[in-house]
């Protein structure tokens, strides 16, 4: 492949295009470069092999109130400087903001975090290959109901990023992260069932394939016999997989942006009770724990934590530059983009504050209730607008205080402005997923189930 | 760089191509491709009253495919230069680690395989200017149409992608795909909060598109799903009839069956349609077709991402399952030929089975006397979005304008949910089918992380039993 070029040359590359704005010209150039490796198991064989790299430029350019951005899949020079001139005719059309430029440094040093490992850079690629023809293996080799694999897969990645601006922003940043993931199907009397199963790293040293392998057979194997609940309403436990997706959809309702645009249900409610008063929800990118923390947000400027709930309270929205200035307030480090589209204002890596109790204590103490395992459409029938939450489920019920029969395609509802006040209960078993949220275990009061 | 020929839209010199799948196969290999694509793209927002920003974009590289055994070895360059094709070559060789070696020439036969889609007015000739007074037009449409209209995000994307396709076994061939994206998000806000509402249409044309379409009518409608949604009721819970519009139900298809007739989760039995060819899998009434010729549709090209022709398959006969989709791979180890089904989302992706326009085809029942004939359910207006699980034909779609059917007739809006099936079930569970069809709004598919353009559409529909996930009693 090609020569591999280091952080500080995606640096050069940024301040060399800064170097070319005209006066009264503000430009913000990012510069992308990834190296990926995936490799897929199948019935004992390398199904695919695929090593890659990708690399890429935006290149925002602001003058007169007016913005432009133009984005290339390339590093090469020539398609650099025509990103430029597009961005710069693309301005003219754009209607004045006076909110609108690029970041201003602000005095706030980046974290200094661990986030990138050389031996994952290092690590060879027979190693990621035989890992992932392990996890194949053991997944089968779980449980005899196991009888075959829709994917068993691991993949890495090396990421660097550097930022220019004409205000004076230099921000570089390196991460690197891996994972397993097996999805396994279980067979028994006719009957197929799925189950995932994952660990997440910065170096193939951190993944356990364990634990990826057996949670793929368990998750796969106890949703045999799977029946379709009666219709009603009923207290949930929400399993961390799918704690984390409800709390990114949350936290998605909180960005700046969403509030000035009237696009978040949580627009005119600063300082209200919006959670029950156990929740304390936290954005916070600097955690290193976080599968997508980073030192640096998409402006270049610092990430840092930032409370947004504080004891069931709203406290605060996450800006950008931009978002900020319109609010009158400072960027809380919260631009999130690709090299390929212009910074948003949103969260990064959020999680709630947990509790004490295991999630065997939490479903001890339910009578009657669904363990949920498993959401769909999340996509489809979850308007972060209005509120309204509707997903597909599949899950365990509860009877006792034990868990009893495995439950699928019914859907379990309510608004996510009720399951913040409904929420009972917070696990002690926070985890953090490959998305921008962690899922810790939460019981909520109630929520319709629609089943037969 | 050779210009742009509209026959077969020529990137790369045969000779380096040839040169490169002759490197890939130098390790011993069944098999090699070489996909080239070049896509230049402009998105334009207008959102919170004014021109936001406008977007260009240009990606262009090359994915290099060696197949070795069942192994594929996968490797992708942005460098198009000889050297930089050879070495993604080499790369993709060592992953497929073949260890036979041996010189084996690769001789490309130049492919005349269909034309490109036609286009009558390329959009890069059309000025910037021209696509952001597009933008204005359905924003002040939105708005006026009521004062509830609190937001409006009005978006126009084009793009214009050129591929190019050789392998070893001598195909050489091109296409050149445009696509045209127009869609209106409305907020409107009343008492009981805020709601939304969509519109979008999108073609594989130019922008010819608006002489057809009304952006105005179409901001308009768009601002009136979010203002009827502002009176709805909550949407009720558990099974019952459920009635679809026209236009309206091709996400059901897609999900409920249309994953699980993709033959590479069918192969790893991660399909309850795995095993099932020339069963009777639907009611007599259904014939689903997959179909990737439809000129102008969202989901249609000349040749997939593999080379091949788009086709029109029949996936289901009047009830009977006739075949799965296909890609190079899959066929190739069956002994059979592709249909047309192998696509990716770029260069730096391996293709597999996608599906392209999916469609329901007409009955001849009567689509108000369906409605009449329902007493107590729920009709689906627009459909938002699904997803399925092909091993157990669980799926889910969305509902965006949904009503109550009560008595036979239509009555209060109902507010946004998702609906629960099973797909197996559910095709059988089709009762009605009537002569109205349309197509649907056009629609990003994703699998394994993968998103392609696809279209859809049905006439008039109903299923007898869906689980509809409200919170009403």
């Amino acid at each position: 492949m090609e020569r591999r070029p280091e952080v500080g040359e995606l640096l050069d590359l940024a301040e060399s295009v800064v170097g070319l704005a005209v006066a009264g010209e503000q430009l913000e150039v990012v510069v992308v470069h990834e190296r990926e490796t995936e490799a897929r198991a199948y019935e004992g064989e390398v199904e695919s092999l695929t090593v890659a790299e990708s690399r890429g430029v935006g290149v925002r350019v602001v003058s007169g109130n007016q913005q432009g951005f133009a984005h290339t899949g390339t590093l090469d020079r020539d398609a650099v400087e025509e990103a430029l001139a597009e961005a710069r005719d693309n301005m003219s059309f754009a209607t004045p903001d006076e909110y609108c430029g690029v970041a201003e440094p602000d005095g706030v040093a980046p974290a200094d975090l661990d986030l990138y490992r050389s031996a994952l850079a290092d690590h060879p690629t027979d190693d990621k290959v035989a890992l992932a023809l392990e996890l194949e293996r053991l997944t089968l080799s779980a449980d005899e109901r196991i009888t075959g694999i829709e994917s068993a897969e691991y993949s890495d990645s090396v990421s660097e990023t550097a930022v220019a601006t004409t205000t004076g922003i230099r921000a570089t940043s390196r991460e690197t992260g891996c994972f397993l993931s097996a999805y396994a199907l279980a067979e028994q009397d006719g009957e197929t069932q799925t189950g995932f199963g994952f660990s997440l790293g910065r170096e193939p040293g951190d993944l356990d394939i364990e634990v990826a392998s057996r949670e793929a057979a368990e998750r796969a194997t106890r949703m045999l016999g799977a029946v379709k609940p009666p219709s009603g309403r009923l207290s949930v436990v929400l399993d961390p997989w799918v704690s984390a997706q409800f709390l990114g959809i949350v936290g998605g309702t909180l960005s700046g942006e969403m509030v000035q645009k009237g696009r978040s249900l949580f627009a005119e409610r600063l300082g209200d009770n919006v959670a029950a008063p156990g929740v304390t929800l936290i954005d916070d990118p600097t955690d290193v724990c976080a599968f997508t923390a980073s030192a640096t947000d998409g402006e270049g400027l610092a990430t840092r934590r930032n409370v947004l709930i504080d004891g069931g309270r709203l406290d605060r929205f996450v800006h950008n530059s931009q978002t900020a200035r319109r609010a009158g307030t400072v960027s809380t480090g919260s631009a999130v983009r690709g090299y390929s589209s212009t910074p948003g204002a949103g969260v990064r890596a959020v999680s709630v504050v947990p509790g004490t109790l295991s999630q065997a204590d939490l479903v001890a103490g339910i009578d009657d209730g669904i363990l949920i395992q498993g959401v769909s459409g999340l996509h489809s029938g979850v308007n972060p607008v209005s509120g309204d939450f509707s997903t597909g489920a599949e899950g365990i019920r509860i009877r006792g205080g034990q868990l009893a029969e495995p439950v699928r395609e019914f859907t379990i509802a309510s608004t996510i402005q009720r399951m913040l006040l409904d929420i009972e209960a917070i696990g002690c078993d926070l985890q953090w997923l490959p998305m921008k949220a962690a899922g810790v275990t939460l019981v909520i009061g109630e929520l319709t189930i629609s089943g037969t | 760089m050779h210009a742009d020929n509209d026959g077969a839209p020529l990137m790369l010199a045969p000779d380096v191509l040839s040169e490169t799948l002759t490197t890939a196969m130098a390790t011993g290999a069944e098999f090699a491709e070489v996909f080239v694509e070049d896509r230049r793209s402009i998105s334009a927002l207008f959102d919170d009253g004014r021109v936001e920003e406008l977007t260009s974009g240009r990606d262009r590289g090359a994915g290099l495919r060696v197949v070795v055994g069942d192994t594929t070895g996968f490797a992708h360059t942005a460098d198009l230069s000889p050297s930089g094709l050879r070495s993604a070559a080499e790369a993709a060789a060592a992953a497929a680690r073949g260890g036979g070696g041996g010189v084996r020439q690769v001789v490309l036969d130049q492919h005349t395989g269909p034309a490109p889609g036609p286009v009558e007015i390329m959009p890069g000739d059309v000025p910037k200017a021209r696509k952001v007074a597009l933008l204005e037009r359905a924003d002040s449409a939105a708005r006026g149409s009521d004062g509830a209209v609190t937001q409006v995000a009005v978006r126009y994307a084009d793009s214009h992608r050129r591929i190019q396709v050789a392998n070893s076994d001598g195909l050489l061939t091109g296409d050149r795909q445009v696509r045209t994206l127009f869609s209106v998000s409305c907020v409107a806000s009343g008492d009981m909060g805020m709601q939304t509402g969509r519109e979008s249409i999108g073609h594989t044309l130019g922008f010819e598109v608006f002489d057809e379409v009304d952006v105005e009518d179409l901001a308009r409608r768009a601002a009136g799903r979010a203002l009827l949604k502002l009176e709805a009721v909550p949407a009720p819970s558990g099974e019952m009839p459920v009635v679809i519009g026209p236009g309206g139900g091709g996400v059901l298809f897609h999900e409920a069956c249309g994953h699980g007739l993709e033959a590479d989760l069918v192969a790893k039995s991660a399909s309850v349609f795995a095993g099932r060819c020339g069963e009777v899998v639907a009611a007599p009434i259904v014939t689903l077709v997959d179909d990737g010729t439809m000129p102008g549709e969202w989901g249609r090209y000349a040749i997939d991402d593999e080379g091949r022709p788009a086709q029109r398959n029949v996936l289901i006969n009047e009830g009977v399952l006739t075949d799965y989709m296909w890609d190079h791979l899959r066929a190739r180890r069956e002994g059979r030929a592709s249909s047309g089904n192998g696509r990716r989302q770029g260069y730096r992706h391996l293709p597999m089975v996608r599906m392209t326009n999916t469609y329901l085809g007409v009955g001849d029942a009567d689509p108000d006397e369906i409605i009449a004939d329902t007493t107590h359910g729920v009709y689906v207006a627009q459909l938002g979005g699904g997803q399925v699980n092909t091993a157990t034909g669980d799926f889910v779609f969305g509902m965006t304008e949904a009503y109550m059917i009560e008595d036979g007739r239509l009555t209060n809006p109902i507010r946004d949910g998702n609906l629960i099936g099973n797909g197996p079930q559910t095709l059988l569970d089709i009762d009605a089918i009537a002569g109205d069809f349309a197509m649907g709004s056009p629609g990003t598919c994703g699998k394994d992380g993968q998103g392609v353009p696809v279209g859809d559409g049905t006439p008039t529909l109903r299923v007898t039993r869906l689980t509809v996930g409200g919170t009403a009693a």
